[in-house]
């Protein structure tokens, strides 16, 4: 037991583009089962409408029920938790940083588009996690 | 399409007798958006703005004299044949609030019933300020009180020292107590009760739904967002211009470089940069960090001054202006058989024009503060404390200013509005004080930093309304507003100068007014209608209780 390369694994999730995280989940569900670790997955939201949810509190609930599914389908202990901040498009990373180092995460695993012209001027969230941070992070494209 | 369950509204297995929500909508927060290039904005209402805008800035660069004439004349056309306009909705909307805080409507709460308030008072009143009225109090502190003193409003010449000076004040404190934050209020009520309550995006077409009902997500939605974005732009870039002309006249006259074109054009590009690093940062780490500093030079510097100057008067007048203000109230705030037109037009009209302008601005960052406080409590401190703390800020600095002429003799800032150089009556005020170079630094830094947040909060609240009600659509977005706000404001200081910034927001105050009286219909359907709601769920509930009594 006190040998196991990873215990917990957290992945941020964009509630608003659930269908571009495949991969990346099904990566963070395959490490999990391979390590015997447990997932959290991590969201951000703000407490104004938005595209996901019309407020905190239906968002905490879809993204539970949301890990419950995982967590049936992949047989990985998964969790979730939702962090509401005032400014999500400027303190994302920032955000996700600290919960998963508050959440004591050992893994991040997280999707990410391929580069285009706007990485050039504004980084991407993976990006700046993976270069800021001092967790591991594996990055999965596609 | 959207499964009913998921909004949070319950449908399905209720009683039929249960109440029904009747303003819930299917609209999905940003299902009307396009994503060109990564990024996420309304469709049309991003293109009209941003087109309208670049159009608007290209004409004023390439004929800034044909500009300048047109602007030129539009704000008097405006301000004399619209003047009972905004003189009556300016009266309409206070009276209005006090309906709303008397009425029952006034214990709902914003974002339901069990919502819990997400800032302290002091930092929720503080952020008020910040926003953007900043630049105002920094300009008009010390000339507002001077300038009824030499021109009396109410035509009432030849009152007595002591007369002229409560008049002076009383009018000074109408133009910015209670009636700019009833209009700020109704706004920020109506965005912050139909996205927090309701669930629709914060944007200011989601106000007029009991109104529009569905179709407010077409055209007439459209309309009404455009029209908001309009007024913020053209209300900031006002505030932003007396920003460069009192900032470039306090450089000029601390450092002596000379008052030109140059200085002020220079001003909006250094302060554009700066507040792009804030837009960059993000509100906790721009806007907030700065609007709190900003907060505490300001009352130092307001502490100074009361102490320096004579602060046993200020004390005293502070109650003697309130109640001043009280007495006045009345004919001031009437339209019918005046005569002192230059008050009332140049002054009143235009305040009031400017206030509704920059009101969905305010109004959006006021929704964004304020879950968790009933409508009650919400209107009364959002009117009372900021009307509070400007009558003790202008009190401050126009009692100084008034000891100086009328005890000292003393002439600068008379001059200053005699000879129409207002830039220059803050820094001719703290000159007959002690460490006059520091506090005019102190005051130029003020103005600079409140000109970064208003911009910023600008360019984040303009996004905002481009993007569908998104509030994490990408931070290029914002800087795009951003670099406008600042062509805007250049644009139209080649074009005319500062009135040609007044004409505008003059402009874009009138349809928006419209807007305002439309949305306080709205927001008393919605709020009359949740009411109701809550009162039959609580029958329900107690119902419920007493047959599940009875069955124990």
């Amino acid at each position: 037991m006190t040998d196991k390369l990873y215990r917990h694994i957290g992945v941020p999730v964009d509630m608003a583009h659930r269908e571009k995280l495949g991969k990346a989940l099904t990566t963070a569900m395959e490490l999990a089962r391979c390590y015997d670790a447990r997932v959290t997955l991590v969201a951000v939201t703000s407490p104004a409408p938005g595209e996901a949810a019309h407020n905190p509190k239906e968002f905490r609930a879809k993204l539970a029920a949301f890990a419950a599914e995982l967590a049936e389908d992949a047989g990985v202990p998964v969790d979730a938790q939702t962090e509401v901040i005032g400014d999500p498009a400027a303190d994302l990373d920032k955000a996700l940083d600290r919960q998963f180092h508050e959440l004591g995460v050992d893994l991040v695993v997280m999707a990410s588009h391929v580069p285009g012209f706007r990485e050039y001027i504004f980084h991407s969230n993976a990006g700046f996690l993976a270069s800021h941070t001092d967790l591991s992070v594996f990055v999965v494209r596609g | 399409m959207q499964q009913s369950t998921d909004s949070g509204h319950q449908s399905g297995d209720e009683p039929v007798d249960e109440p029904v929500d009747e303003y819930v909508s299917d609209f999905e927060v940003g299902q009307d958006n396009v994503q060109p290039f990564g990024l996420d904005f309304h469709q049309p209402v991003f293109a009209i703005s941003a087109i309208a805008v670049i159009v608007f800035v290209a004409f004023t660069l390439a004929f800034p004299q044909l500009a300048a004439n047109w602007f030129g004349d539009l704000r008097p056309w405006l301000t004399t044949k619209f003047d009972f306009f905004f003189m009556a909705a300016g009266n309409i909307f206070v009276l209005f609030c006090i309906a709303l805080i008397v009425l029952p409507v006034g214990k709902v709460r914003i974002g339901g019933p069990d919502a819990e308030p997400m800032y302290s008072y002091a930092s929720w009143v503080s952020m008020l300020f910040a926003a953007g009225i900043g630049i105002g109090i920094m300009f008009y502190a010390v000339l507002e009180p001077m300038n009824h003193l030499l021109t009396p409003p109410l035509g009432m010449e030849n009152l007595s020292e002591e007369a002229q000076r409560e008049l002076a004040m009383a009018a000074t404190v109408f133009h910015w107590a209670i009636h700019p934050w009833a209009i700020y209020g109704i706004v920020g009520l109506a965005l912050a009760f139909f996205a927090y309550n309701k669930g629709l995006p914060l944007i200011v077409r989601s106000a007029m739904y009991p109104i529009f009902g569905e179709r407010v997500w077409g055209w007439p939605g459209h309309v009404i967002d455009v029209l908001a974005v309009f007024a913020t732009l053209f209300g900031l870039a006002t505030s932003l211009g007396y920003g460069a002309e009192q900032s470039a006249g306090g450089l000029s006259y601390l450092f002596g470089i000379s008052e030109g074109h140059m200085v002020k054009l220079t001003i909006i590009v250094v302060i554009t940069i700066m507040a792009l690093i804030s837009v960059l940062r993000g509100l906790d780490g721009g806007i907030k960090i700065l609007s709190e500093s900003n907060m505490i030079m300001a009352a130092v510097l307001g502490l100074f001054v009361l102490l320096v100057g004579p602060t046993l008067t200020t004390l005293g007048a502070i109650f003697d202006n309130t109640v001043a203000y009280f007495r006045y109230l009345p004919a001031l705030s009437n339209w019918v058989g005046r005569e002192d037109m230059y008050f009332m037009h140049d002054w009143t009209t235009f305040y009031w024009s400017w206030w509704i302008a920059f009101s969905p601005f305010v109004g959006m960052f006021i929704a964004r503060i304020s879950t968790g406080r009933t409508v009650r409590e919400f209107l009364l401190v959002s009117i009372l404390a900021p009307s509070f703390i400007f009558i003790v800020w202008m009190t401050i600095f126009g009692t100084g200013a008034m000891d100086q002429y009328f005890l000292r003799g003393y002439e600068g800032v008379v001059d200053t509005v005699r000879n129409f150089q207002p830039e220059l009556s803050l820094f001719m005020f703290l000159a007959e004080y002690p460490l006059a170079t520091l506090t005019s630094g102190i005051g130029i830094l003020l103005v600079l930093i409140f000109f970064v947040t208003s911009m910023d909060s600008g360019a984040l609240v303009v996004d905002t309304m481009t993007a569908g009600g998104k509030i994490d659509a990408p931070i290029a977005q914002r800087v795009f507003w951003c670099v406008f706000l600042g062509l805007i404001g250049i644009a139209l200081m080649e074009g005319g100068g500062l009135s040609s910034l007044q004409a505008l927001a003059l402009a874009t105050g009138f349809p928006f007014g419209i807007v305002i009286l439309l949305m306080s219909v709205s927001l008393y359907k919605g709020l009359a209608a949740e009411l109701q709601l809550l009162e039959a769920q609580a029958e329900a509930e107690a119902e419920a209780e007493q047959a599940e009594g009875e069955r124990a």
